[in-house]
């Protein structure tokens, strides 16, 4: 067993695991936060992304030690005092979800996006969600949820 | 739990992490981003018992210029060297080639000396280091040696590298009028062919070519008959073309897989070859 310590959505959690405990494992199964979704379990689909100290990234291809020390934000911790998120807000306005089941993902990875670019274009959308499968939507929507989020804050 | 059980050690410094290493006798295997080793290590391909951290040692990453020469840290992810300015100021292809890698989250966990320890076949970093004449640098912890990006490559995910070394660094000249052309494999975003092309011109003649090709064979490797054809040649769109024509001919058992058959990807290099070429004289045309 080996020791971690992660801060998740602010709060410091400490914990004795199996090193080969998958850090989207740790976060679904231990720390009950399953708006971190598993998809491929393959590295492939980006509906397990989250933000590992400030980064999107992969959480089923990082084991938990690995991220001992760092802070993590889930699709829960984007909320502010009961009021969603622009990105949670840009997919609810512009219909940027149908099953809903790559969303927390993929806003993980718009959040990144519009760190790094807080203009985006288009082309800077579509590459900055690259790593994100989506099933149903066909995209369109989500670049427009995307957009919307950019053009709010 | 989805792969086999380990211990796990996170290493400091370089030091350390060479100490940690020779004193598992054999047992530690490195871990840097992970986005080669834990998806072999879910499918079970890879079971190691412990893995050695050397993802938070401060001196592995970075970028700097010394004397004319660039210098990238292993432990440097695929975001940072995409986005380096230094890179993109004096050598481009290579902020190219890491911008081509996989996909943002990818590129904000994977490093240069995994990709260039792990060697996949259909890796991209290869191709441009080859295209470079990178001297890739080696540590152990009674040693250091520097070994040439040509003679690095063996075999399929094969390289020289021992045991109880550490990639620290890669080195080059750079070489602004260089570029990168990749045929994506579409989900996972591999090159199916990936071709770096450098040029070297003086007063309107290519002095000497160098040109790296990945994902056709067993590992990246030099275009040698190309590189030939083209040294001596007047610098223009006509001469890489007529040069690429000759693009894989001499190489045997190209790749055939479920993305793309042996025939196809031989059709590709020539292509992608003559692609890289024309990005490297759009790049001189812009230099001068
Ligand atoms: C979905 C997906 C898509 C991808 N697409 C591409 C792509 O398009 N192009 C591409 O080139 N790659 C791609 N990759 C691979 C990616 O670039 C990896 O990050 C890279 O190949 C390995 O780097 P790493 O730091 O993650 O290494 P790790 O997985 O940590 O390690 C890989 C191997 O290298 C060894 N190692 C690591 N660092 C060192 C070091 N400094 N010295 C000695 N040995 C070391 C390890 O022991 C291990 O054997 C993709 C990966 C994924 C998951
Ligand atoms: S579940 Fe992690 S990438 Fe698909
Ligand atoms: S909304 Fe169903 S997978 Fe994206």
């Amino acid at each position: 067993m080996a020791q971690v310590s992660v801060t998740v959505n602010g709060k410091t959690h400490t914990a004795n695991v199996e090193p080969r405990l998958l850090l989207v494992h740790f976060l679904r199964e231990q720390l009950n936060l399953t708006g971190t979704h598993i998809g491929c379990d393959t590295s492939q689909c980006g509906a397990c992304t989250v933000l590992v100290d400030g980064r999107s990234a992969k959480s089923c291809t990082i084991f938990a030690v690995q991220a001992d020390g760092s802070e993590i934000t889930t699709i829960e911790g984007l909320a502010r005092d009961g009021r969603l998120h622009p990105l949670q807000e840009g997919f609810w306005e512009e219909h940027g979800l149908q099953c809903g089941y790559c969303t927390p993902g993929m806003i993980m990875s718009a959040v990144d996006l519009l760190n790094e670019h807080p203009s985006p274009t288009e082309r800077e959308i579509r590459d900055g969600i690259d790593g994100n499968f989506c099933r149903c939507t066909g995209y369109e929507h989500i670049v427009n949820a995307i957009q919307y989020a950019a053009n709010k804050r | 739990m989805i792969p086999t059980a380990f211990d796990y050690q996170r290493a400091t410094s370089l030091d350390d992490a060479l100490a940690k290493l020779s004193a598992s006798n054999g047992a530690g295997k490195l871990i840097a981003g992970g986005h080669s080793l834990v998806p072999l290590m879910k499918l079970r391909l890879s079971e190691p018992t412990m893995l050695i951290d050397i993802a938070r040692i401060p001196d592995l990453a970075g970028i700097r210029e010394q004397d004319g020469t660039l210098e990238i840290g292993a432990g440097t992810v695929h975001h940072d060297v995409a986005t380096s300015p230094v890179l993109r100021q004096h050598c481009p292809v290579v902020a190219d080639t890491a911008a081509t890698i996989g996909d943002p989250q990818v590129r904000n966990r994977g490093t240069l000396g995994g990709s260039l320890a792990h060697a996949d076949p259909a890796a991209d970093y290869p191709a441009v280091m080859l295209a470079l004449d990178a001297e890739i640098h080696l540590r152990s912890s009674t040693a250091a040696r520097v070994v040439l990006a040509r003679d690095f490559f063996q075999n399929v995910l094969t390289v020289d590298l021992a045991p109880d070394e550490i990639i620290t660094a890669v080195r080059f000249a750079p070489v602004r009028a260089a570029s990168y052309a990749k045929l994506y494999q579409r989900a996972s975003r591999f090159a199916i062919v990936g071709v770096a092309a450098a040029l070297d011109v003086s007063d309107g003649v290519i002095r000497s070519a160098r040109i790296g090709l990945t994902g056709a064979v067993s590992h990246a490797v030099r275009l040698t008959t190309v590189e030939a054809a083209l040294a001596g040649c007047e610098p223009t769109s006509r001469a890489c073309a007529e040069a690429a024509r000759l693009a894989g001919s001499d190489l045997e058992d190209i790749n055939g897989d479920i993305h793309a058959s042996e025939t196809y990807r031989r059709a590709m290099i020539p292509v992608f070859t003559r692609r890289a070429l024309d990005g490297a004289l759009a790049r001189l045309t812009v230099q001068s």
